[in-house]
């Protein structure tokens, strides 16, 4: 056995005695929540991702005259520049975020701490919100100085829309994320992320592109977001019922498939 | 403070986990009483990591009961967590997550917490409190990994090779530690195949091999179970006639060069026996060096238990 006087020393007897019990529901979510927005915010590669590249479409396509677009051309890109943003941080940043965390063991951690496994979920969702809302603040200051005039009638049913593209994104990320190695999972993300932002509807509106490929991209969660967006911030309108059926269907077939196969290790 | 306190901290019979046509745990059966520490021993790949984590809940047995401080892991997962500290074999976290910010987290997730701040500071983790997690030393990992595990105020520890990858002064500080805790009344569950390790810390050393028990008892009763199985080493000049030394020692003890120098009897080792071999060197005109009596290592019951070739 170790010697006694050594261990008396440092650890003072009954500094380990037991006192076991599960941290408070409101305190651990919110911890965790903290800890993946701060995660989130802090990574260079994911703030490329969700903030910059968005950013850096919005000023280019509204500033430079390179793409013709119909319309003051901020009201135009904005909702698409939203779609994209909600898209990168919901879905690729979520999947390869997920992917790295399994890999370094994370998920396993947090499982054997007192954490109820749908408090584990419940603090990347919030988690994943405070990205989308950071998105959201920072890319609608830098559109507003460009001038941008959204349809205040669309602006509530904007934000429903942001809402349930998080929701669809974000599940089929867990989905991706929680089912394939980590290097498979950064590919496979980065790839979908870059097919869907110039051929799903996104960087283009369905009309522009090839007829069979325009319908297809209408029940993409990317071509339905991108499009209701539009309708709300520049018409104004309410969304249709498709785009709205089109990301419920995503995430919740999703998220019920990603509670199957998402893997902790 | 725990409905049912008579239960052992671990108790496990029959066991058997299968991965594919792999039998990992070949029905293993052990016992940790509670506020004792149990050491795991065995090779690469005998079964032992897979034992722990089905205890932990994260792997359903295949045969067998397993019941962890009176509760099966596998169904009540959810009340037996806050109950359980973890380290899991290399550690786990956020590859970003400061060293501070991960504890602070885990720390959330229980009642009545240590102090996040005074455990990375005996755990020596004091200056890489904001140290990304991915540029922390191995070292330094496991050091943060084991925090996680005690700062819920466990009434049992899992820890899968606690000292994997840890340096001396590291390693003298989880035992030191491991010490504390079974003062305290905390059962431990460890891992490892450090002879000297579960020698210094355990209670009850279960060998494991090929997914079952091979030996089981106090490292005392592995170390001595057979008096007869003491030995004498001494190094001397190398290649030295013995026929002299075999024809003066007793019949029951054996003499040979167990390397060029090293010379091992083994057999019941009496004064007369020390005294005869002494007596033959000078003979020899060579001085014993480095002679001393040993009863057998848990090392040599190891090995003889689980082979001495080489696992993957």
């Amino acid at each position: 056995m170790t010697a006694p006087d050594a261990t008396q020393d440092r650890f003072a007897p009954g500094t380990f005695r037991p006192a076991p019990g599960r941290g408070r529901l409101g305190r651990m979510l919110a911890a965790q929540a903290r800890t993946e927005t701060a995660l989130a915010l802090r990574n260079g590669e994911q703030v490329l991702l969700t903030l910059l590249i968005p950013l850096a479409l919005l000023v280019g396509l509204t500033t430079l005259r390179i793409v013709p677009m119909p319309g003051p051309r901020v009201d135009f890109v904005t909702p698409r520049v939203l779609a994209l943003a909600v898209m990168s941080s919901a879905f690729t940043g979520q999947a390869i975020a997920l992917g790295f965390d399994r890999r370094y063991g994370v998920i396993k951690r947090l499982a054997a701490t007192a954490l109820p496994r749908w408090l584990l979920a419940a603090g990347r969702v919030v988690a994943a919100l405070a990205v989308v809302v950071v998105q959201l603040v920072v890319l609608g200051v830098v559109a507003a100085l460009l001038g941008w005039h959204p349809a205040a009638a669309g602006l509530g049913w904007a934000l429903l829309l942001v809402l349930l593209g998080t929701f669809a994104f974000g599940a089929l990320g867990v989905l991706l994320g929680g089912a394939l190695r980590a290097e498979l999972v950064l590919a496979v993300a980065n790839v979908v992320w870059f097919v869907l932002l110039l051929a799903g509807g996104i960087a283009l509106p369905p009309g522009s592109l090839p007829a069979g490929l325009a319908e297809v991209v209408t029940f993409l969660p990317s071509g339905a977001l991108a499009e209701s967006l539009r309708a709300a911030l520049v018409d104004g309108a309410a969304p249709g019922v498709q785009p709205v059926a089109v990301l419920l269907g995503w995430g919740v077939v999703g998220g019920l498939l990603a509670a199957r196969t998402t893997r902790l290790t | 403070m725990s409905p049912n306190l008579d239960s052992p901290a671990v108790e496990v019979s029959g066991l058997v986990k299968r991965y594919g046509d792999t039998v990992a745990v070949d029905g293993l059966g052990m016992r940790v009483a509670r506020g004792s520490v149990l050491a795991l021993l065995g090779p690469n790949g005998a079964g032992k990591t897979t034992t722990v984590e089905v205890c932990e809940g994260f792997l359903r047995p295949d045969a067998g009961r397993v019941r962890v401080l009176g509760l099966d892991p596998a169904t009540d997962g959810a009340r037996l967590r806050p109950r359980v500290g973890v380290m899991p074999q290399g550690g786990g976290a956020y590859p970003g997550v400061r060293a501070a910010e991960m504890l602070r987290l885990v720390a959330a997730c229980a009642a009545n917490p240590l102090d996040p701040d005074w455990l990375l500071d005996v755990l020596g983790l004091a200056a890489a409190r904001r140290t990304p997690y991915k540029r922390l030393s191995g070292g330094q990992q496991q050091r943060l990994s084991l925090a996680c595990a005690l700062v819920g105020r466990p009434e049992l520890l899992f820890l899968d090779e606690p000292t994997a990858g840890m340096d001396p002064q590291a390693r003298r500080l989880v035992w030191e530690l491991v010490g504390a805790l079974r003062r305290d009344g905390v059962a431990v569950l460890l891992t490892t195949h450090l002879m000297d390790e579960a020698e210094a810390l355990a209670d009850h050393v279960v060998i494991i091999d090929h997914g079952r028990v091979v030996a089981e008892g106090t490292p005392h009763e592995l170390t001595s179970a057979d008096a007869d199985e003491q030995q004498l080493r001494f190094r001397a000049t190398p290649g030295l006639d013995m026929t002299l030394l075999r024809a003066a020692l007793p019949e029951h003890c054996q003499v040979h060069e167990a390397a060029p120098g090293a010379y091992l009897v083994q057999g019941r080792i009496d004064p007369q026996v020390v005294s005869t071999v002494t007596a033959w060197c000078a003979q020899q005109g060579v001085l014993a060096q480095e002679l001393q009596v040993a009863r057998r290592s848990l090392e040599d019951v190891f090995l003889d238990l689980t082979g001495r070739e080489l696992r993957s």
